[in-house]
């Protein structure tokens, strides 16, 4: 077969096994655009914004465990795809971005529309590649896969100069299916002799608790973590990211860990004596102040990068592999041996770990007259059967969230956990949506947050996205005026959302459904025919509390033990 | 705080060198020296790094340096026996009475003058980085018009090797 640049492109894709890309079209990618024209097994879905392309490919990624495909032109474009890059990259979710580069002969000549796009992108990806000979590509193409995918995976970059897809320069094509990189080979398999250390650790401790994070999402890993902790009968907590890998509703579940996680959580790990990470990287929104973090445990850590072992807090049994592979073999020369855990030890830890439990954390306030973001979010679980495919933006409503949507299953919460970044909810939105068409897809949001992207409205009208927005419209960057209120003697500086646009009206502009909801009383009804219109994309409009804060929460600088409740919590007031 | 040698063997691809740059300055750890060229393999090239940290530190570099994708491999030749060398080559002002002075000095140091004028010499001197600095020292400083180092390279003694 012989093929242009441009044609190898598409073809490798569909070798790949892709079939969804996002993108936004340029000078620069035209020979490229003009083959996926010319083809109907790689479908393309037309963003507004490419920030917008790079968060759908990662909301595609999250909820289906495949790499999420982004084309986009050189320049203008490439640098917009950045901040999507970037948040991949921290969140290690498998990404492959194709960028159009002016011609070879004029890189360095700041031609038009050029940008150092491996040099930008460096930082903040996996890795990079910049296209030097049409030959190169197919191996290329298949080394971006290879690298996203396995490992800890990552976005790679892809730069591809325009002369590279001349669609006049034919050569022969073969995709190398059967690559073999010397200088990358990621290790699956942990070392017995460490896991069997960890074994033994774990059945003299007296106070043992899993944490929990986004690699048992990662690596599919959730039975395997399940079987683990009910054979083991102890405590879990898990990070934002790994929410959903463990069902929420299970009596071993102690919730989220963190600034803003559970106290049960928070005080288990501070009072554990063997602390077993799975697939978590020791963030300091999880740790707290380090030298307060977990006193008294000796840790055991599983994570397939060894740069992520005792990178922020020093470990005493690193396993370097898979979580699923070492989780198996942890299993089995549990079941093969006749050693048993502490049982004593533990059943006095659950009546210490249920008295903090009984203190009811998430307590709020409720009320008849305003709309409780907690109750807003509860009502989203009651409507929709805790079975939904939830995209969030960043800030109270993403605590909020995952706080109060007790995910039972992974893939389930897609949010922006390591950058942090607004403007993620509804462009991944958009990439859940395609790769489940049929399924129910929301996505939550704030007033500050959905205005980062909300020209994707009109990509979903193009594409006929059905998503549901529930916007927790509080008026304020609700998480920047709750620090202000808080460690800035209430300055609201520059956190009020003034001049906003009438959300409503807004969504009808672009063809969709718009709803406002003010009371209580109407929520859940307003919810429920948000998602009996299967067919439409529904903005709900949801004017809450404007002064609630995130509770619990561990200032910056204090410890798991040092959590400070929420009023109602503090009163033991109604649930 | 130890000094420590890193050696390592990396694709001789183009972006590889700025990987490893841009990870030390990303992750703000400290690089003293950095000395590349390609290898008697020519798609391989041979780093060679040098830093002074903590333990924990360099267990994060190392880590961080095996993860580029273009590494293909790595070791720290200041846990073993090894030896280093660093070329130097230094412009020295030499007149008048100096001009024996310095001729001397470099025979002790066991330096080439590789070219003469009418008052300097350049000097080519090889030894570890010890040496070199000693060298330096000892020439007054007045009379020093320009210092080009390589920067360390380094081997292990014995069998022991980095290769693929
Ligand atoms: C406003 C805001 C508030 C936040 N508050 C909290 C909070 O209260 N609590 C909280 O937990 N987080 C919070 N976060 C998120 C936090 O910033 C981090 O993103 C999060 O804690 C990291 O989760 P993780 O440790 O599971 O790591 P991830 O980023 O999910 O990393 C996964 C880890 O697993 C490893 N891994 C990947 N694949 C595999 C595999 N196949 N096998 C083995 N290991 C693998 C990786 O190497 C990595 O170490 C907050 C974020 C925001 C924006
Ligand atoms: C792109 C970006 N800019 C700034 C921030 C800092 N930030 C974090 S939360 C937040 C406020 C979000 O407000 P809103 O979307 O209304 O959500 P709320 O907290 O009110 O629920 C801001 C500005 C960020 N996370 N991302
Ligand atoms: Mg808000």
């Amino acid at each position: 077969m012989e093929l242009s640049g441009a044609e190898i492109v598409v073809q490798a894709l569909k070798d790949e096994g892709v079939e969804t890309i996002f993108g936004y079209p340029g000078g620069s990618v035209l020979h490229i655009y003009d083959a996926l024209f010319q083809q109907d097994d790689v479908k393309h879905v037309l963003v507004r914004h490419e920030q917008g392309a790079t968060h759908a490919a990662d909301g595609y990624a999250r909820s289906t465990g495949k790499p999420g495909v982004v084309l986009v032109t050189s320049g203008p474009g490439a640098t917009n795809a950045i901040t999507g890059i970037a948040t991949a990259h921290l969140d290690s979710i498998p990404m492959v971005v194709l960028t159009g580069q002016v011609p070879s002969a004029l890189i360095g000549t700041d031609a038009f529309q050029e940008v150092d796009t491996t040099g930008i992108s460096r930082p903040c990806s996996k890795h990079t590649f910049l296209v030097k000979r049409v030959e190169d590509l197919a191996e290329t193409m298949r080394k971006a896969f290879y690298i996203a995918t396995t490992g800890r995976p990552g976005p790679v970059v892809v730069d591809i100069p325009k002369d590279i897809t001349d669609p006049s320069v034919k050569i022969p094509y073969e995709y190398p299916r059967n690559l073999k990189m010397r200088s990358y080979s990621p290790v699956k398999k942990g070392h017995l002799g460490q896991i069997k250390k960890a074994v033994e650790l774990i059945y003299n401790a007296k106070r043992p608790i899993i944490y929990s994070g986004g690699g048992v999402v990662i690596d599919n890993a959730s039975g395997s973590l399940i079987d683990l902790t009910r054979e083991l009968g102890v405590p879990l907590t898990s990070t934002l990211m790994g929410l959903g890998a463990y069902p929420a509703s299970d009596r071993q579940f102690l919730g989220m860990l963190g600034m803003h996680g559970n106290y049960e959580a928070n005080m288990a790990m501070h009072e554990a004596d063997v602390l077993i990470a799975i697939g978590a990287r020791f963030d300091d929104r999880v740790t707290g102040h380090i030298a307060h973090f977990c006193p008294q445990a000796k840790i055991i850590h599983i994570d397939i990068d060894p740069s992520s072992i005792s990178k922020n807090v020093s470990v005493d049994i690193p396993i370097v592999g898979s979580v699923k592979d070492v989780l198996n073999d942890m299993l089995r020369i549990i079941r093969e041996g006749d050693r048993k855990i502490d049982n004593d030890g533990l059943t006095s830890w659950w009546e210490r770990i249920e008295a903090w439990r009984g203190l009811g954390c998430l307590r709020y306030e409720q009320s008849d007259e305003v709309i409780k973001p907690q109750f807003a979010v509860e009502t989203l679980h009651k409507v929709t059967g805790g079975d939904l495919y939830l995209t969030s933006d960043v800030g109270q409503h993403q605590m909020f969230a995952a706080q109060f949507y007790k995910f039972e299953k992974p893939r389930r919460w897609i949010n922006s956990g390591g950058l942090g970044t607004m403007g993620f909810g509804l462009p991944a939105a958009m990439g859940v949506q395609m790769a489940h068409p049929d399924k129910p897809v929301a996505c939550i949001t704030g007033e500050a947050s959905i205005l980062m992207c909300i020209q994707e409205l009109a990509t979903c009208k193009q594409h006929g996205l059905p998503i549901k927005i529930m916007l927790m419209n509080n008026g304020y960057m609700g998480m920047v005026r709750q620090w202000q209120e808080m460690f800035y003697e209430g300055r609201y500086s520059h956190s009020y959302v003034d001049a906003l646009p009438d959300f409503v009206e807004l969504t009808k502009s672009f063809g969709h459904v718009g709803m406002r909801v003010t009371k209580p009383s109407d929520l859940e009804a307003a919810m429920q025919e948000a998602f009996d219109r299967k067919d439409e994309l529904v903005f709900l409009d949801i004017l809450i509390d404007p002064t609630e804060n995130v509770y619990p929460m561990i200032e910056a600088g204090k410890g798991h033990h040092e959590m400070a409740m929420s009023p109602a919590s503090k009163q033991g007031g109604q649930r | 705080m130890k000094r420590h040698i890193i050696s390592l063997l990396m694709e001789n691809e183009a972006g590889a060198l700025s990987n490893v740059s841009a990870l030390f300055s990303a992750r703000g750890f400290n690089i003293e020296s950095l000395c590349v060229a390609p290898t008697d393999d020519a798609s391989l090239s041979r780093m060679t790094l040098v830093t002074t940290c903590s333990e924990s530190v360099f267990e994060q570099i190392s880590k961080q340096l095996n993860k580029l994708i273009d590494v293909v491999k790595l070791m720290d030749l200041t846990e073993g026996d090894h030896i280093e060398r660093e070329m130097m080559l230094i412009k020295v002002r030499a007149e008048k009475e100096m001009r024996e002075e310095i001729k001397r000095l470099a025979e002790i140091f066991r330096g080439k003058i590789i070219d003469v004028s009418d008052n300097s010499y350049v000097i080519e001197m090889t030894g570890d980085s010890g040496k070199l600095d000693a060298f330096v020292h000892v020439i007054p400083e007045d009379h020093v018009i320009e210092v080009v180092r390589t920067g360390v390279s380094g081997i292990a003694r014995g069998v022991k090797s980095l290769t693929l």
